[in-house]
C-alpha cells in the first residue's frame, strides 16, 4: 500500500486562485476539472490553466484530470494539452465502455513516448455514472493496467436510475457495492461519489464510515473541510493498531515455535484476520501513525 | 545610521524633528512625568451644553495650528469628523494636525479638507483608502507619523503628543459631561481609545446624540475631564458602528491557518488552565478563537483573560464559562456591546491600560500569547500591517507590536500568497513589529519557528505540524511567484513608523 486515496478533492480547472493552493489541504490527490465544472465557453481557457499549472507547481500529492469524454467535441484537446504537462493521472467521467479506456490509454501511451516520460507513468482511473456504466465496472476496471482507480459519479447515475438523492443513500447502495467488488477484482481502488453535505459534519461523518463499512479505499470531494472529515475517519485507532501488531506478533511467535493454532486476546487468529492486520499496520505506516514500523 | 531592525534611517527628518532610533523592544527607559491637560476652573452652576459644534470651535478657542484628535470606536459609521471638520473649514481655520486613534474606510471624506489645507498633517495607527494614497504621494506637508495603540497613550502621556482639543463622539452624555458607549442608538461599546484623549487633551468637547439627565451609569469618561458638550441628531450610522456579530470567516485557507494556528497554542506548553490571549483583527486570526474554543472543551483547560478588541464569539466563551475576564479596549461587535453592558466580568480598559509601555503595567505585559494578522512578513521575522506590497500606506499600526512585545509566545497568521505577491519575503517593505518580538509564522504552506525561540522549535518539532525554516516557506513562495521586483522609492519621506517607545523602527518612502 504505497499510496492512498482517501480523498480526491475537485478543484475547478478554471480558478487560478483555486488551482494554485490546491495542495495545501492535505488531499491524497487533487483533481483538476475540465467537465462539469467548466463552462462550455470556458473550456479551452481552463485546460490551458490546468496545463500550466500541472507543469510548474510542485503539489503535494497526486494531480489528477478530469478530462471531458472523449465523444465531446473537447476530450481529445483536453489530452493533447494536459498529457504534455504531465499530470499523474487522467480521470475519465461517464465511462461505459472498456474501449474507452483503451483508447485513452493508448493515447497516453503514445505521450509519454513522444514527451520522454516514462512508459506507464500516467495513470488512469473512470468513473461509472450510468447504468450501462455499472454493468460494465468490472471489464472497465481490467480494461488496462494504467487503471488505478474506479470511482462511482452518483448524480449522473441516480438520474439514470430515475430516481433521487436520499438521506441514507439507499439508491446508491447497489452501484456502491458493486463498484468495490469490480475494484478487487481488477486489484485497484475505489473510491465513492462525492457528497453533497457541506454544512453537516456528523452526516457527512455517517455517509465516510459506511462506504468505508462497504470497503470503499476513499472518496471524491468538494470541499477542504471533507477532506479532513474523511481522513480522520480513515485513520485506523490507536487500539486498532495495538491490536493487529498484538496478531502479528502472535503469528511471528506461533511460526517460531511452530505452533499450528494462534490465538490472540483469546481469540483464535486465521487469514482473514491476519490479511486484515497486516492492512492496517501498513496503513497506519502510510499515514505516518508508527514511525518505526514504517521504518521496518 | 541604522537601528536595531537594520533599517536607514536620517538623524533628523524635516516635518518630525531628531530621530531616535529604534534599539530593542525594552531598550528605551523613559524618563520625565506624566503630562495632562491643563487645568481648568468650573465656576458651580455653569453650562456646559453648547447649541452647535460652531460654538464649541469658538468656546475651546481652535486656532490655526492646533492638534484635534478623534477616536475610531465608531468604525465606518463614525460621523463625527466630518460634522466637525466641516464646521472648522466653515470657520476658515487651518493646518490643523490631525490625530485620530486611527483611520477607517470612510476616511475618504478627509480629502477635500487635506487638500483645502484645513488639515496638513497626520498622527495615527494608520491610514485606509484615499487618505492611505494621500499620505504616501507625500501630499502633506508634513510626514504622517504612525504609532501603536500602545504607543499613542504613551506620546499624549510623555508630551510627545499634545492635542489642543478632543472632539469625542459619545453615544451616551449626560448634561454634566458623563459619558459611556454602552447606551444609545449609536451604542459602540468600550471607549477605551477615547479615554486616553480626554485624559491628556487640554479641551474636550463631547458630541453626542443621546443627551440625557446626570447622573448616568457606568461611567467610562468622567465629567472632570469634559468642557463641553454639543448634542448633534446623529453621530454615526449604527449599522456600520457595530455589526451584530462578527461572523467567522468561510474562506478554506483562513480557516486551514486558524486551525494551524491553535496547533501552535496546542504544542506550545502555554497552554494550561488560566492561559490567556489576544487575537487580532483579519479573517485567519479571528477563526483561531474558534479551534481554541474546540481544544479547550477536548482537553477541559479553562483560561483566564481575553484582551484587547472583544467581540461576541469571545464574550460567548466567556459566558460559557471558558474564560474568567475580558478586558475591551474595542468592542467588536454588537454582541460584545451587550456583553459589556451586562457582564460584570467584562471590563472596559483604556488604550493605556491596555498597552502603553511606559506605565507600571500595561495588560499586554500578562498575555501567554496573541495571534496577529499581516501584510508582510520577512526572513527575519519582522511584521508589517501598514503598508501594502506596493509601499502604499493600507493598514494600520495598531497593537500589533504591543503585543507582540508583551505576549509569551506572538503567532503571526498570514497567507503565503496573496494573489501574485508572496507575502514571507526577503525584507518587509515596513516594519511595524520587530523580528525579535515574533515567534511563530503560521502559513497555509507551512509553520516557521523564530530561531530565537528553540524552545517552541522543539515543542512544535514533537507535534504534527510541519514546521520548516522561514527560509523554506519564502522559497515556496517565490517557487509559485518569481522574483517580485523591489519598489522604488524615493528620497522623501511620508512617513515615519514610531515603535511603541517612541523610537523610530522605520519610515516610508514615497515610491517613484
Amino acid at each position: 500500500m504505497n499510496r492512498l486515496r482517501r480523498t480526491m478533492m475537485y478543484v475547478p480547472g478554471n480558478n487560478p486562485g483555486k488551482l494554485q493552493s490546491a495542495g495545501i489541504y492535505g488531499a491524497d490527490s487533487i483533481i483538476f476539472d475540465l467537465e462539469d465544472a467548466v463552462a462550455v465557453t470556458e473550456k479551452d481557457a481552463a485546460r490551458d490553466l490546468v496545463a500550466s499549472a500541472v507543469r510548474d507547481i510542485r503539489y503535494p500529492c497526486e494531480v489528477a484530470v478530469r478530462i471531458n469524454h472523449i465523444s465531446t467535441p473537447f476530450g481529445h484537446d483536453d489530452l493533447r494539452c494536459i498529457l504534455e504537462a504531465k499530470p499523474d493521472m487522467i480521470r475519465l467521467p461517464k465511462a461505459e465502455y472498456p474501449e474507452e479506456i483503451k483508447v485513452i490509454a493508448d493515447l497516453i501511451g503514445r505521450a509519454e513516448a513522444k514527451y520522454g516520460y516514462p512508459a506507464g507513468s500516467i495513470k488512469m482511473m473512470a468513473s461509472i455514472e450510468s447504468a450501462q456504466g455499472l454493468v460494465n465496472a468490472c471489464a472497465i476496471a481490467k480494461a488496462d493496467p494504467r487503471m488505478a482507480a474506479i470511482a462511482l459519479g452518483g448524480e449522473d447515475f441516480i438520474a439514470d436510475l430515475n430516481t433521487t438523492r436520499s438521506a441514507d443513500g439507499a439508491e446508491l447502495a447497489y452501484a456502491r457495492s458493486q463498484i468495490v467488488v469490480a475494484a478487487r477484482v481488477a486489484k485497484i481502488h475505489a473510491i465513492d461519489s462525492v457528497s453533497t453535505i457541506l454544512n453537516d459534519d456528523e452526516a457527512f461523518l455517517r455517509e465516510a464510515r459506511m462506504i468505508k463499512q462497504l470497503g470503499f479505499d476513499g472518496k471524491s470531494c468538494v470541499h477542504p473541510r471533507q477532506v479532513e472529515l474523511m481522513h480522520k475517519v480513515y485513520t485506523p485507532t490507536a487500539k486498532e493498531v495495538a491490536q493487529a501488531r498484538r496478531i502479528l506478533d502472535g503469528i511471528k511467535l506461533a511460526l517460531e515455535r511452530k505452533s499450528g493454532v494462534i490465538a490472540v486476546d483469546g481469540k483464535m487468529v486465521d487469514g482473514p484476520i491476519i490479511t486484515r492486520a497486516e492492512r492496517i499496520i501498513a496503513y497506519a505506516a502510510v499515514v505516518g501513525m508508527n514511525k518505526e514500523d514504517a521504518d521496518e | 545610521m541604522s537601528n536595531e531592525a537594520k533599517r536607514n534611517l536620517p538623524d533628523f527628518i524635516e516635518g518630525y524633528g531628531p530621530v531616535k532610533p529604534y534599539r530593542g523592544p525594552f531598550a528605551t527607559a523613559p524618563s520625565g512625568r506624566r503630562s495632562g491637560g491643563k487645568i481648568a476652573l468650573d465656576v458651580p452652576h455653569s453650562e456646559k451644553l453648547l447649541r452647535s459644534i460652531d460654538q464649541a470651535i469658538e468656546a475651546v478657542g481652535l486656532q490655526d495650528g492646533m492638534t484635534i484628535s478623534f477616536h475610531h470606536h465608531f468604525r465606518s459609521g463614525d460621523h463625527v469628523p466630518g460634522l466637525v471638520l466641516a464646521a472648522i473649514a466653515r470657520k476658515g481655520i487651518r493646518n490643523l494636525t490631525l490625530a485620530p486613534s486611527s483611520l477607517h474606510e470612510n476616511s475618504d471624506i478627509l480629502i477635500p479638507l487635506l487638500e483645502q489645507g484645513v488639515v496638513t498633517a497626520i498622527q495615527t495607527s494608520g491610514g485606509r483608502g484615499e487618505v492611505g494614497r494621500y499620505i504616501t504621494h507625500g501630499r502633506l506637508a508634513k510626514p504622517t507619523i504612525f504609532r501603536s495603540h500602545g504607543g499613542r497613550p504613551r506620546a499624549l502621556a510623555s508630551g510627545e503628543l499634545v492635542v489642543d482639543v478632543a472632539f469625542l463622539g459619545a453615544p451616551t452624555c449626560d448634561i454634566y459631561g458623563n459619558i459611556n458607549g454602552v447606551h444609545g442608538k449609536s451604542a459602540c461599546g468600550s471607549l477605551g481609545y477615547a479615554m486616553v484623549d480626554a485624559a491628556h487633551a487640554d479641551k474636550v468637547v463631547a458630541i453626542t446624540d443621546n443627551l440625557v439627565q446626570q447622573p448616568i451609569f457606568p461611567i467610562s469618561i468622567p465629567q472632570d475631564q469634559v468642557d463641553f458638550i454639543v448634542e448633534v441628531d446623529s453621530i454615526g450610522d449604527p449599522a456600520k458602528i457595530a455589526t451584530k456579530v462578527l461572523r467567522f470567516t468561510t474562506d478554506p485557507r483562513e480557516l486551514l491557518i486558524a486551525q494551524r494556528a491553535a496547533a501552535v497554542m496546542e504544542h506550545s506548553g502555554l497552554f494550561q488552565d488560566g492561559f490567556s490571549f489576544q487575537l487580532g483583527g483579519g479573517g485567519a486570526s479571528m477563526a483561531v478563537a474558534r479551534y481554541i474554543k474546540e481544544k479547550m472543551l477536548a482537553h477541559k483547560i479553562s483560561g483566564g483573560f481575553g484582551l484587547g478588541g472583544i467581540g461576541g464569539v469571545f464574550a460567548q466563551m466567556m459566558e460559557e464559562g471558558l474564560f474568567r475576564m475580558a478586558f475591551d479596549a474595542q468592542s467588536f461587535d454588537l454582541a460584545a456591546v451587550e456583553s459589556l453592558k451586562k457582564n460584570p466580568n467584562h471590563l472596559e480598559i483604556s488604550a493605556s491600560q491596555y498597552a502603553n509601555p511606559h506605565t507600571k503595567g500595561p495588560l499586554v505585559n500578562r498575555l501567554d500569547m496573541v495571534f496577529l494578522g499581516a501584510t508582510e512578513v520577512d526572513v527575519d521575522f519582522n511584521v508589517n500591517g501598514l503598508t501594502d506590497s506596493n509601499g502604499m500606506v493600507m493598514g494600520a499600526s495598531g497593537g500589533q507590536s504591543d503585543t507582540a512585545a508583551g505576549a509569551k509566545l506572538t503567532v503571526v497568521c498570514a497567507p503565503l500568497l496573496r494573489g501574485r505577491l508572496p507575502i514571507v519575503r526577503e525584507r518587509v517593505h515596513t516594519v511595524v513589529t520587530p523580528g525579535e518580538t515574533v515567534d511563530v509564522i503560521v502559513t497555509d504552506y507551512g509553520v516557521a519557528v523564530n530561531p530565537r525561540r528553540q524552545d517552541i522549535l522543539a515543542r512544535l518539532k514533537d507535534s504534527p505540524l510541519e514546521v520548516m525554516a522561514i527560509e523554506d516557506l519564502q522559497r515556496k513562495a517565490l517557487e509559485l511567484t518569481g522574483v517580485p521586483d523591489s519598489v522604488p522609492v524615493s528620497d522623501k519621506i511620508v512617513g515615519v513608523v514610531e515603535y511603541r517607545d517612541g523610537t523610530v523602527i522605520d519610515v516610508i518612502r514615497r515610491p517613484e
